[in-house]
């Protein structure tokens, strides 16, 4: 199906100077998408040309459109010699090819030149007409919405949730061909860049096809990364959530309705009190009936993306070269239980690293130990499952959770993406499950194909799923994949949460049905993601549980770990913090199999130990749960590095974590244990300070009702115990026991000692600073406008000539303190502010450097509201009974105008919430304080009024009318004029960005598409731009400048869930040389404020320029 | 373990007040490290010297950058490639055309050549103020010269317009600019008998902002004199003598003074030189100040002298030579006796008022218009000229 594509050429601004005799430039331009090519007239001796061209046509397939870049050169025409290149716009097409988004594309881009960086602007307008029929190709996927969001964005609502897609394309980089010996630099880097833009557009277009095949309309989530593995290629990946998407044609009803799903999950567990066992549950029988092959799922795509799909359905016939393998299962919650054999266990699962054995050549390093640990666990899992099955009451909840089941196993791989969830998405969560595999790129048999790395990521998806289902879980939450690449030898990793997800949302169709079925799946509010969803009785594991200290119903273990956000509904006691484990390792220069072999006998240890050091932390910080949990593990020459991020939280639902004991190896030495006592008390000390810092004090439960509730006679099998306040055995503590428990530190040798130190090192952020690395900070909720997105990147060298594990660390460890003491310094004005969704990368580009990219965001907030809001959490629960009889009375209200749009996402609803409501209540304290039982006895009526509305829905008739919808379209009007820059308007537009998926304060009218970028810098006069951080930095404000841009030309005012997914960093300062290649993404939207929004009824100041005023500070 | 490469950048870019005011100042890295430590920010917010120094490395990395835009203030505001509130880069703007006076001062009256940038060691030591700094403010002049030395309309206004400067400052400017384009108007006419081409000529080194050696001999008399005193002086006579001053859409620039205006002001000669006209002129101011000034005797006996004085320094200024003698004769012949005869402000004030409104009433003087604006300068100029 053709689309015609205009293009015209505005004027230029700001051209560098290209004839040094004139001190001017004779400038044109060449436009040129797919094979055709136009140019402009030369606009002769200006620096400011003003072309004015006629439209340029373009009459392509929609294939094309969406694979190709629109190519914009501007060249300075020379009589004589050639004409010089001043520079080239990239545009990606792809926001004018749905039709909820950008319209047009008109304004100022800065002319990129891969050599110079920015040399000018130019202003172009793009238009495409697109011949409308948009179901009978399929080569293209035209009209399938992208959202680099990991949640359901703002102003939409997810009828169906699909489920994973993926996709994976190669090509040979044209920085290793042949013809990179003879041209220029500049040449080879445009070659990259277009490639790669080539390459992002193609993998959309597959991706979209899938969706298409699943029926859906949208993915979410979409994380396009691209690996640069050399001589044997460049290859760009995606994974993403494919969804139904539907767009709340108000975004202002939906404001009162998004109340109602959650309080709906949080007043049923009232009326239907379930049983105890229900969720205790794992998976049930047809799960143990499952068989791994891939076909019957996988009906999609096939006939249209030869690459690779159908080839990922077959990897055993594949040719895999091999790496070693090895299948981990590290750092699930439940190895941080008190049981030393866990950990054991652990060690011996990752020591017998998994040959996979349908290898077709011989790769002769490998441990051929067939026997997986996983396999076993797999078995239990589904032994239990079926045991328990039948013990939970009723076979209607058996067949429901069938249906569940089989819903999410018609899919090849049961993975979302996505981090946060509309309300009772997600049942129960499990755990992390992580999988790592070392492969040699060099015994790729095809490279130039992506069968081989089909395969290896099938195989590491396998592994993720057999994992969660060894949790009891089937599906895998919060899902993310990575390489790191040094040299030949290739880590490929891929971790998530497992969970236990609600049917509602994965299943045409079923609308009806699973209301009922909510009602019996439903958990209790803010608890019940924590309860467990395996058997207590057959534990994959040895764990500890309780009693939730919140319904006390279900069991939960003493510490959660995930890696996703963590879920609106969870009642959390204090604020948050960032916590970091920091690790170094050594190892030995060598080459392939014994690379790699030595690469994956350390990855376990380097896991164990991460996860130590995590638990540590947590402890030390007094805290329970980690979310936005992140290992990243970096291979180098001669080193390993891990880095783990997360964001600490005290859940309510789960027991208050015990202390830290320090025990030492030689009792009998007198000057020793007072060494030991004193570090025990700095210990002690830190804890008692880290929970003040926190406002961590949860409220103290009466003896008698933790004492009833919690049997669990388990302490058989643990020889340590910590303190913990619910229990009493502190006396019980056995040192002459060699073994670990991950609540004491023993302390035989330096070693220890180091460890303990470094512990103790942590500086908490000065005063008025927060920080995490999840999207919202619990515990604060009254943020303010003001945000600050920043890049900071340090490379370092480790000077050591003999460096020991120890001193490693502790520099990668002052190194990441520095940088954070450094950012705190930087921001110090912003205070009081929260650094959210920090996002550290370590990269490792030569043999003593290291390099550290953090991305963040700082948002301000109010201290005095937040003083109010955080009053006494303790009071929370006795508050809850009280609170809000408004919002009983609003509720018939809510429902009425429409109960099943869903998707309140957390911050923008309680910001919404603060705005609408004048109660000065906090949205959050609200959200965690709804006196359930005062519903319980409407709820029948409230059901019925559901199931017709849906009904309603169903036949494709939504009708809600509030007084707000009026007001919207205004108010996109209304921006779009502000936004958008007016050819007069001398100043700039002003585009905010942040890595986060909301704007504080702010209400994202329309999500105008994907930015997805690709740059490539290079100098060869490193010292003239100030050095490497001089090229850098410039090369990063220019990223930024381009970013910004693009969002502005689609008439957009901001950027969310940025993120900079890659920024390679090489230089040789001896030939004063330097390059970086950098790949950023993002969602460009249109954004409202909300004191604009209320006041938009009253004649707009349109005078106003934008960018003043509150759009000051980004 | 040291940090090879250490980068912070901001969507919003950071401009720390503090160090941008180091960095203007023209200190290094190192001594901005030293003077902030001196601050006492280690205490205010804990933290370490490294961070310092790589705070203060990002800052300057940052104004580096910028300075390129700052050089042209309008494409600051175009540029895509910082993101900065609108308020900040005013900032931006107003602090790097922020100038010493004393530096202004010094500049007044010499060339903006290669020369005079290789004296401004000599002129940093005198005044204090930094060498990188007075370079940096000696090329802001002469690019704002540059900039405007050609284009029409009121001098002040173009400033404002091309640097975005706020209206006193751009005023200071435009005094300086006035200053320099009348000694460019002086080589239209010749007198400096270079055989450079002359006006439209790019080659600005040749420009002189005071004529080159017009305080040669004044220097030390003039020396009381403050560069406020000289801005407020141009300002004056560009409001007052100036094209645009009569009608803002002459088609003058502004800073040149009309040929037509200065050739007139011979015809005022005719004040001194007619004897009559003289008495009947020095009997009318008397008539009018006797009893209100306390120096009237002194009025009385000075008179003749005084008037020659104010009459000739108007009918001298067509030729160049004798302009740059405009302040020395002003200062010589005019506050020198005054001071002397220790009138105070107001009496020259009250003299002033009368000794210009006078020539209304003298029968046969054609020029009231041209006096009075002539004089209104004047006026403005001695008045401000009259301190210790």
């Amino acid at each position: 199906m053709p689309g015609k594509l205009k293009v015209k050429i505005v004027a230029g601004r700001h051209l560098p100077v290209m004839d040094r005799a004139s001190d001017l430039t004779d400038a044109f331009v060449e436009v040129k998408f797919g094979n055709t090519t136009f140019k402009t007239d030369v606009y002769p001796k200006s620096l400011n040309p003003q072309w004015n061209s006629e439209w340029f046509k373009f009459e392509v397939d929609d294939e094309e459109l969406q694979d190709e870049p629109l190519q914009i050169t501007v060249l300075d025409h020379d009589t004589y010699s050639a004409n010089d290149a001043i520079g080239k716009v990239y545009i990606d097409i792809d926001p004018l090819l749905y039709s909820e988004a950008a319209t047009v594309i008109s304004g100022w881009f800065p002319i990129y030149d891969t050599i110079h960086g920015i040399r000018g602007e130019i202003n172009v307008v793009v238009k495409v007409d697109l011949f409308n029929d948009l179901n009978r190709f399929r080569q293209s996927s035209c009209g399938v919405k992208f959202f680099c969001t990991t949640s359901i964005p703002k102003c939409y609502r997810a009828v169906v949730i699909h489920g994973f897609v993926e996709e994976l394309v190669v090509n040979e980089d044209p920085e290793y061909q042949w013809i990179d010996r003879i041209r220029t630099p500049r040449a080879s880097n445009e070659a990259r860049q277009r490639l790669i833009s080539l390459m992002s557009g193609e993998l959309q277009r597959k991706i979209g096809l899938k969706v298409l095949e699943m029926r859906g309309n949208a993915v979410v989530g979409y994380l396009q990364c691209f690996d640069l593995e050399g001589e044997s290629g460049l290859v760009v990946r995606a994974i993403g959530t494919a969804c139904t998407l539907d767009k709340l044609s108000n975004t202002s009803a939906f404001l009162p309705a998004c109340n109602s799903p959650s309080k709906e999950m949080k007043e049923i567990p009232f009326n239907e009190d379930p049983n105890p066992n229900t969720y205790s549950s794992g998976p049930s029988t047809p799960l143990k009936n499952q068989t791994y092959s891939f076909s019957p799922s996988k009906s999609y795509s096939r006939q249209s993306s030869s690459s690779d799909t159908d080839l990922s359905l077959t990897p055993k016939t594949a040719p895999s070269p091999q790496g070693p393998r090895i299948f981990l299962f590290p750092s699930s919650p439940t190895l941080s239980c008190d049981s030393p054999h866990v950990k054991k266990s652990c060690l011996l699962l990752s020591g017998s690293s998994v040959k996979p054995l349908h290898c077709s050549h011989v790769s002769p390093v490998v441990l051929r130990k067939s026997v997986s640990f996983t396999e076993e666990l797999l078995l239990a899992a589904s032994g239990m499952g079926s045991g328990s099955a039948g013990k939970e009451g009723g076979p209607f909840k058996t067949l429901l959770r069938q249906q569940t089941q089989s819903a999410l196993e018609q899919r090849e791989f049961p993975f979302f993406t996505l981090t946060t969830f509309p309300p009772g998405f997600l049942l129960h969560v499990g755990g992390v499950v992580s999988a790592r595999s070392v492969k040699l790129l060099d015994r790729i048999h095809n490279p130039d194909e992506p069968e081989t790395r089909d395969a290896w990521w099938a195989e590491i998806r396998q592994e993720i799923k057999s994992h969660a289902k060894a949790l009891g879980c089937h599906a895998v939450v919060g899902y993310s994949e990575s390489t790191s690449i040094c040299e030949e030898v290739c880590i490929l990793s891929a971790s998530g949460t497992a969970a236990v997800l609600n049917p509602r949302f994965l299943q045409d169709g079923t609308m009806e049905g699973c209301l009922e079925q909510r009602i019996e799946e439903a958990s209790p509010p803010g608890c019940g993601f924590c309860h467990i969803p395996y058997d207590e009785l057959n534990m994959p594991f040895p764990a500890h549980l309780t009693y939730c200290y919140n319904c006390r119903k279900q069991k939960v273990p003493d510490v959660l770990f995930t890696t996703i956000d963590l879920p609106v509904e969870a009642i959390v006691v204090g604020k948050g913090c960032l916590i970091q484990a920091r690790l170094c390792r050594l190892k030995k220069k060598a080459q392939a199999e014994a690379n790699a072999t030595s690469i994956s006998n350390l990855l376990p240890f380097m896991e164990y130990e991460v996860h130590t050091q995590l638990m540590n932390k947590l402890k030390l910080r007094g805290m329970n749960a980690l979310f936005g949990l992140r290992i990243q593990i970096t291979v180098g020459e001669n080193m390993l590095m891990g880095l783990a991020s997360a964001t600490g939280v005290y859940l309510a639902a789960l027991p208050t974590p015990g202390g830290i004991q320090i025990a030492g190896k030689t009792p009998n030495d007198g000057t020793y244990e007072q060494h030991i006592s004193h570090m025990q008390k700095k210990i002690n000390d830190t804890i008692a300070k880290n929970k003040e810092l926190y406002e961590i004090n949860p409220p103290e439960l009466p003896e008698e009702i933790i004492g009833s509730p919690i049997p669990e006679p388990r302490q058989r099998s643990r020889l340590l115990r910590s303190q913990s306040e619910s229990s009493d055995e502190v006396t019980e503590l056995d040192l002459s026991h060699g073994k670990k428990d991950a609540f004491v530190l023993e302390i035989d040798d330096t070693d220890a000692m180091e460890d303990v130190h470094s512990l103790l090192t942590d500086v908490p952020p000065p005063s008025g600073f927060y920080s995490c690395n999840t999207e919202i900070m619990p515990g604060i909720n009254n943020w303010t406008p003001e945000i600050q997105m920043f890049t900071a990147v340090r490379v370092s060298r480790l000077s050591n000539i003999n460096p020991t594990n120890q001193t490693l660390n502790k520099n990668f460890n002052d190194l990441c303190e520095n940088l954070l003491k450094s950012l705190y310094f930087k921001l110090r004005s912003m205070v009081p502010c929260c650094l959210c969704h920090v996002n550290f990368t370590v990269a490792l580009p030569e043999d003593e450097l290291v390099q550290i990219a953090v991305t963040a965001v700082a948002i301000t907030y109010d201290k005095n509201q937040a003083l109010q809001a955080n009053k006494a959490p303790t009071e929370k629960s006795q508050q809850r009974a009280s609170t809000d009889n408004e919002e009983q009375l609003q509720f018939p209200l809510e429902l009425s105008s429409d109960p099943l749009s869903s998707q309140p996402f957390s911050p923008a609803k309680e910001a919404l919430e603060g705005a609408s409501s004048h109660t000065g209540i906090p949205a959050a304290q609200r959200a965690t304080s709804v006196d359930y039982s005062s519903f319980a006895d409407r709820c029948n009526s409230w059901i019925e009024l559901i199931k017709l509305k849906a009904q309603t829905i169903r036949r494709g008739s939504i009708k809600t009318t509030t007084s707000l919808e009026k007001a919207s379209p205004l108010a996109e009007g209304y921006l779009r004029h502000r936004s958008v820059p007016s050819g007069t308007n001398s100043t700039v537009s002003v585009v905010k960005m942040t890595p986060l998926s909301f704007l504080p304060g702010a209400k994202i009218t329309k999500y105008l598409g994907i930015i997805n970028m690709f740059f490539i810098r290079e100098t060869t006069s490193l010292r003239e731009e100030g050095g490497v951080s001089g090229f850098l930095h410039a090369f990063i404000a220019e990223v930024f400048a381009m970013v910004r841009a693009h969002v502005a030309a689609l008439g957009g005012n901001a950027v969310v869930s940025y993120i900079m997914k890659q920024c390679v960093f090489m230089e040789n300062p001896n030939k004063n040389q330097a390059q970086c290649l950098i790949n950023v993404s993002g969602d460009a939207v249109i954004f409202v404020r909300e004191s604009e929004l209320e006041a938009l009824p009253v004649p707009a100041p349109t005078a106003q320029p934008a960018g003043s005023a509150g759009d000051v500070t980004t | 373990m040291s940090s090879d490469l250490d980068v912070f950048v901001g969507n919003t870019t950071l401009i720390d007040e503090e160090v941008y005011r180091l960095w203007l100042d023209g200190h290094s890295v190192a001594e901005a490290v030293a003077r902030r430590l001196r601050g006492g920010v280690l205490e205010r917010e804990g933290t370490s010297v490294a961070v310092l120094q790589s705070d203060t490395r990002d800052h300057y990395r940052t104004f580096q950058m910028l300075e390129r835009l700052l050089h042209a203030p309008p494409r600051l505001l175009q540029q895509l490639l910082f993101q900065i509130p609108p308020e900040r880069q005013a900032l931006l703007v107003q602090r790097y055309y922020a100038f010493d006076e004393a530096l202004a001062r010094e500049l007044l009256g010499k060339k903006l050549s290669k020369g005079t940038k290789k004296e401004l060691d000599e002129v940093s030591a005198r005044t204090g103020v930094g060498i990188r700094s007075c370079r940096r403010q000696f090329d802001n002049f002469k690019r704002v010269f540059k900039a405007v030395e050609e284009l029409r309309g009121p001098l002040a206004e173009n400033i404002q317009q091309l640097f975005l400067l706020p209206p006193a400052l751009a005023r200071d400017y435009a005094a300086i600019v006035f200053s320099g384009i009348w000694g460019l108007w002086e080589r239209f006419w010749g007198f400096l008998g270079c055989p450079d081409p002359p006006f439209s000529s790019r080659d600005y080194a040749a420009i002189v902002f005071f004529a080159n050696s017009r305080f040669e001999t004044g220097k030390r008399r003039l020396q009381f004199l403050s560069f406020g005193d000289f801005a407020a002086c141009a300002q004056s006579m560009m409001a007052h003598w100036s094209q645009g001053a009569l009608a803002p859409e002459a088609a003058d620039p502004d800073g040149d003074l009309p040929k037509s205006f200065l050739q007139d002001l011979k015809e005022l000669k005719v004040l001194v030189s007619d004897k009559d006209l003289l008495d009947q002129h020095k009997s009318l101011v008397c008539s009018a100040l006797r009893g209100k000034i306390s120096v009237y005797n002194e009025l009385e006996a000075n008179f003749k002298a005084l008037s020659r004085a104010l009459v000739n320094v108007g009918g001298k200024l067509t030729h160049a030579r004798d302009v740059r003698d405009f302040f020395v004769d002003l200062v010589e012949k005019v506050i020198e006796p005054c001071r002397s005869d220790k009138w105070s402000p107001g009496d020259l004030r009250l003299f002033l008022t009368h000794y210009t409104a006078a020539p209304r009433n003298l029968p046969g003087f054609r020029h009231q218009a041209l006096w009075e604006r002539y004089m209104a300068a004047i006026s403005a100029c001695l008045l401000r000229m009259y301190h210790d």
